[in-house]
């Protein structure tokens, strides 16, 4: 694949920063850019199709229902799903990992069970811990993270050992960039008789996930990051576990039958999808899956290893610059630096003004920093239309910071 | 831009003129902006008229909120506690000399709240101390 070409798929990269920069977009960790396949995808619902879905008996409900559905049977190939059913439509990963705290933990964790995440989450699969265990009286314990930037499977295993009904961590850490072997630790987990949850919204967008191989009990990821649209992300649940579970939200489409004495729930997957979805950015999704699935998704992991690479090894030959996280082979494209005597801020807003967009702060994972020892971050993360071009003008940008601030 | 990292800034950054700290203060308070983890004390001494007779920060964060900190610990020496309390947001900006993103804003506001925060004994700072 050839980055360049790819980037004239993504419409917004004819557009410039401030006096005549050239967008340099180094924060897909963030949200990704979309390609023009999935907005021409979504207009195209507006304009044709539009209705609400399910129950109608008109054309324009037949349609958008059967883009609808058609979308989640691409959605559940693209990641190996055993059905369509296994996948629930929500709004992000972090509704998805609400929603399993709410539901299936409200049911399954009591005062005394011990809970297992890592230290390198993100916030969206901290705090839902943390809300369900004051409710609940939970124990909550975290698997450290090395100073190298790995998980430490001596903690992971120790902890194994009490028990734990839960087992979630990120599949991807959207600070360090460190790709957590997900099977291995699946495995370890259900062999101690955990449930476990995966956070796969850095994971999914960058290389090939199989749900089913990987065996997790819940999966979750979002559409933004994957050149999808915002607003709509998925549960990957295994489909006996979501059958027993209670529902999320109540409303229309997650009944069967409602009557005065009370309800009975839907069928999976729409028992989980109460109200009216989002409609068009389903169907916006399932075009995102298409594009990445034509492009290849070991095609855009080898890319996004080269870009990484690459700037790794610039940057690292700065004396003043020093990188958070694991070598480049145990990582994906996500570079995290801290730079001596400036503010990632001051970095972030010098670098805007070269067009180029990094994030700056704590990116969500505060704990993280904390245990780093380190109060922010900037970070420059990679997809399949960055290029070395990209990183080069990274670097120059860099320099602008030293001559303003050294 | 050019603006922003301007020589005032840069060089009230790099060479604070009031950071530190005071063990005699009347008036103390600290607080972090959440968005970034910067975080902000603030140390007021005062005689018993109330004038301020020394002001100190310490803490770190980006340019523009340790800059603007240094800038207004200056202005407020030898005003009284009570004018500190009617501080509005724009003396940041007129400290400054330039207008900021409503992302920046913040940054540069912190030492604001956290002074006025200060100034009234609070326990908790909110974020109407500075609208």
């Amino acid at each position: 694949m050839d980055a360049y070409t790819i980037k004239k798929d993504f419409p917004i990269f004819n557009r410039s920063i401030k006096v005549n920069k050239p967008l340099v977009y180094l924060d897909s960790a963030a949200t990704s850019q979309k390609p023009t396949a999935v907005i021409n995808a979504m207009k195209a619902f507006y304009e044709n199709s539009n209705a609400n879905i399910h129950r109608g008996i008109h054309t324009l409900a037949e349609e958008a229902t059967f883009h609808y559905e058609a979308a989640r049977e691409r959605i559940a190939h693209f990641i190996g799903a055993a059905e369509p059913a296994e996948v629930i439509y929500t709004r992000n990963a972090t509704e998805s990992i609400n929603l399993v705290a709410a539901t299936w933990g409200s049911k399954n964790l009591k005062s005394g069970d011990l809970v297992v995440l890592t230290e390198m989450e993100h916030h969206s699969n901290l705090v839902p811990w943390y809300i369900a265990a004051e409710k609940q009286g939970f124990l909550i314990e975290f698997i450290k993270v090395d100073d190298s930037g790995l998980l430490n499977m001596t903690s992971f295993e120790a902890l194994l050992v009490k028990e734990p009904k839960l087992v979630a961590f990120t599949h991807m850490s959207n600070v360090l960039g460190t790709i957590n072997p997900a099977k291995e630790m699946v495995e370890k987990a259900h062999q101690a008789g955990a449930v476990v949850l995966i956070d796969g919204a850095q994971a999914v967008p960058h290389f090939n996930v199989n749900v089913t191989e990987i065996d997790a009990d819940f999966y979750a990821f979002s559409a933004h990051k994957m050149c999808g649209p915002t607003g709509i992300g998925v549960l990957h649940g295994k489909k006996e576990i979501l059958q027993e579970i209670p529902p999320y939200m109540g409303g229309g489409e997650m009944i069967k039958k409602v009557t005065f004495a009370g309800f009975t729930a839907n069928e999976l997957p729409h028992k989980f999808e109460a109200g009216t979805p989002a409609i068009a950015e389903a169907i916006g999704f399932g075009t995102a899956v298409d594009y990445l699935g034509s492009i290849g998704m070991n095609d855009i992991e080898t890319h996004e290893k080269k870009v990484t690479r690459y700037a790794m090894d610039l940057l690292s030959a700065f004396d003043d610059i020093n990188l958070i996280g694991p070598r480049a082979d145990k990582k994906g494209g996500v570079v995290s630096f801290v730079m001596d005597g400036v503010h990632p801020h001051d970095i972030a807003q010098i670098l805007d003004s070269e067009g180029i967009a990094v994030r700056a702060g704590h990116h969500c994972a505060m704990p993280l920093h904390e245990r780093l020892n380190i109060i922010a971050t900037t970070r420059a993360s990679f997809y399949l239309y960055n290029t070395k071009n990209d990183v080069d003008l990274l670097l120059k940008g860099l320099d602008k910071v030293r001559e303003i601030f050294v | 831009m050019d603006d922003l990292y301007r020589e005032l800034i840069l060089d009230h950054y790099k060479n604070p003129r009031h950071k530190g700290r005071l063990t005699e203060s009347q008036y103390e308070f600290e607080d972090e902006n959440p968005l970034c983890g910067d975080h902000l004390e603030v140390f007021l001494k005062t005689d018993e008229k109330g004038k301020i007779l020394d002001a100190k920060f310490d803490g770190h964060g980006c340019a523009i909120s340790m800059a603007s900190a240094d800038l207004l610990m200056d202005s407020i020496i030898g005003k009284q506690i009570e004018e500190v309390k009617q501080l509005s947001k724009q003396v940041i900006l007129d400290l400054l000399g330039f207008e900021l993103s409503p992302i920046r804003l913040k940054c540069a506001l912190l030492s604001l709240k956290v002074a006025k925060a200060a100034a009234y004994e609070m326990q908790e700072a909110t974020d109407e101390l500075i609208a």
